[in-house]
């Protein structure tokens, strides 16, 4: 288990940046501030971030921004991108309506 | 229902097509599912010729190299359903498919994922404007649906996307302002760099974007070089007026079915791949992985790997006898080693390479504005001199391809065994001038040159592959290496044939000590 709070102090206090206000994740509207802020509340991992933010769960389901967000989660903790635990992969893998979801019967 | 099938593929791009007709042939029925309106994946916007060797289908424009597999697939009754996307795969070898309104279920005996890559994108101030796109976007909205993305372009990132593409913006009708890139050295080709060159585009290496500038679309950009701490030079920003913006900054596997199904990943500076054995099988029995998918490479290894895992799926479902998959994997594994030799192979990436397997020294020109210098180009032994017609081979860089060496009837050009050799002209056999070197080599680094066919004047004949065509009797200039204007130049032969494959040879009359300077023609007006 990771001690956030230690990990928190290694990391120092959030710092505003001259360019917090530019978009990351397009679908959904994340600033690269907003995701340097969840990082500073204790979110390492790019499924906390995610599930916080909604960042890459929009309609390119962070085909765009996934490394992005990934680069500037890994900056803030001073750490390589390769060690930052990667989201969950899970169906359905491209943006689906929810009414052709919704009929599938699975095994009939 | 669920339907079965023997094998199924995910992605009907190089990999994926090549895999289902490998194992057609040994008797699987193979389904591809591509949630594409086209199969082919990225190969039908490739309109340049490929590298290689025959084996590797070189000097074969890319959409040909499309069209060719797409009729080998019909011909072993690969069956390919688009517009059909795959939304989920699971341990058990099940996959979910959107097709139409309906998601539909299908399970496997085994399960190939061939689903390529996706662009990779950087920011900057602005990056989110209307006329900021991936280099590759660009290149299937001219290409495949013949929209042009913009008039004036800046491209950033010169590895062989970059380059290709810059090339291509320019035989679509676009201007290439500049081409950019953070690292102090080009990426991709010297070759494909040296075409881009002479065109008259300006490099800036060790620098990047600052700003895309514009309210409601792209207007301009500003650029600037990068100091050793990544960060911009005060004094160095540098504007250009340019409607869109292209980025060429790499790829990235979309593993994320693979992932989903439990395989056992791994995350590299390359991507997030699966992890796999030498032959593609991932971590459960029965999925394999192959091209892009598995760590990005090119069509031509795309295509050699999906035949492989086509040969060990059909061995793993009792289709190939042990024996029969080793001969395979053994001749295709020659193939794709052949590929990955020379200065752009995948151990000598990132790492600066100075001599050439020859011991010659590389061009620093090449590598950094993008073409070889006056004084350095003398040195490789495709550049000779002798009296008449012969050819002179731009070629300075080991990378694997050798269609030069066949195609000169007469035998004036020699690579030999080693395909990442250097070619050689040979001054004891007689050039005819034919031109089937200048329209075989995919890098468009062959001339024909005559220092002298009057006295005081010589002819320069060049690979030309823009619209609209010269005709012979045309003035204009002609422009060196580095796109500059170096002397007035008359047009005295334009030459097409359907051997020359859309290369066209534009024959130049230039002052005899221009000759070895004139590289790339420019009408007048």
């Amino acid at each position: 288990m990771v001690d956030v709070q230690a990990r928190l102090k290694e990391i120092g206090p959030y710092v505003p940046a001259a360019d917090d206000d530019m978009l990351i994740c397009r679908c959904e509207e994340v600033t690269k501030g907003e995701i340097r802020q969840a990082v500073h509340a204790g979110m390492f991992t790019i499924e906390e971030i995610r599930r916080f933010l909604r960042c890459g769960m929009g309609l390119c389901q962070g085909q765009t921004c996934g490394k992005l967000v990934k680069g500037i989660v890994a900056r803030e903790l001073g750490v390589r991108p390769t060690d930052i635990e990667p989201a969950v992969s899970r169906a359905p893998m491209r943006p689906i309506e929810m009414r052709i979801l919704a009929e599938d019967g699975g095994e009939r | 229902m669920i339907e079965r099938y023997d094998l199924i593929v995910i992605g009907a791009g190089p990999a994926g097509l090549s895999a289902a007709i490998e194992a057609a042939k040994n008797g699987l029925s193979p389904i591809v599912f591509d949630e594409n309106a086209k199969p082919g994946g990225q190969l039908f916007k490739q309109i340049h010729k490929f590298f290689g060797s025959k084996e590797h289908k070189a000097k074969i424009r890319g959409y040909k190299i499309g069209e060719d597999l797409l009729k080998e697939a019909e011909e072993y009754g690969v069956k390919v359903v688009l517009n059909a996307t795959v939304i989920g795969l699971y341990q058990e070898k099940e996959i979910t498919v959107k097709i139409g309104e309906e998601v539909k279920h299908y399970k496997g005996d085994s399960i190939l994922v061939a689903t390529g890559a996706s662009e990779n994108m950087v920011t900057f101030k602005g990056w989110t404007l209307p006329g900021v796109i991936g280099a590759g976007a660009a290149q299937t909205m001219m290409n495949l649906h013949h929209v042009k993305a913009g008039e004036r372009v800046l491209m950033l990132g010169s590895g062989n996307v970059g380059l290709v593409v810059s090339f291509q913006l320019m035989q679509a009708g676009c201007e290439v302002v500049a081409l950019v890139d953070a690292a102090p050295r080009i990426g991709g080709y010297g070759v494909h760099a040296a075409k881009v060159a002479r065109c008259g585009v300006p490099f800036y290496l060790s620098h990047t974007i600052i700003e895309a500038e514009g309210t409601d679309c792209v207007t301009g950009v500003t650029i600037g070089e990068v100091g050793p701490d990544w960060k911009i030079k005060p004094g160095t920003e540098k504007h250009f007026d340019v409607d869109t913006i292209c980025l060429a900054v790499g790829l990235s596997p979309m593993s994320q079915l693979l992932k989903q199904a439990g395989c056992e990943m791994k995350d590299t500076p390359g991507g997030y791949v699966p992890v796999c054995d030498e032959l593609g099988a991932t971590s459960i029995e029965g999925i394999y992985a192959a091209g892009d998918v598995s760590g990005i490479e090119e069509a031509s290894s795309a295509m050699i790997e999906g035949r492989i895992s086509g040969a060990v799926i059909s061995n793993y479902l009792g289709y190939l006898s042990d024996e029969g998959l080793k001969t395979k994997t053994e001749e295709l594994e020659h193939a794709l080693g052949s590929l990955r030799q020379g200065m752009f192979a995948p151990e000598n990436r990132g790492k600066l390479v100075t001599k050439t397997e020859e011991d010659i020294d590389v061009s620093m020109n090449l590598l950094e504005k993008g073409y070889v210098a006056e004084d350095e180009i003398e040195r490789y032994p495709g550049v000779t001199h002798t009296v008449g017609i012969h050819p002179v081979m731009e070629c300075t860089q080991n990378i694997p391809c050798n269609p030069c060496q066949d195609a000169c009837p007469r035998g004036c050009i020699s690579i030999g065994d080693n395909i990442t050799s250097l070619p050689v002209v040979r001054t004891d056999v007689k050039c005819v001038g034919c031109g089937m070197c200048v329209a075989s080599c995919s890098g468009q680094a062959i001339f024909l040159v005559d220092e002298e066919t009057e006295p005081g004047y010589g002819t320069v004949t060049m690979p030309y592959e823009f619209f609209p065509l010269p005709e012979a009797g045309d003035k204009g200039i002609a422009l060196g290496r580095d796109g500059r204007k170096v002397c007035d130049a008359e047009v005295v032969g334009v030459k097409t044939s359907k051997a020359f494959d859309h290369t066209n040879l534009l024959t130049i009359r230039v002052p005899s000590d221009m000759t070895m300077k004139a590289r790339f023609y420019r009408s007048a007006e």
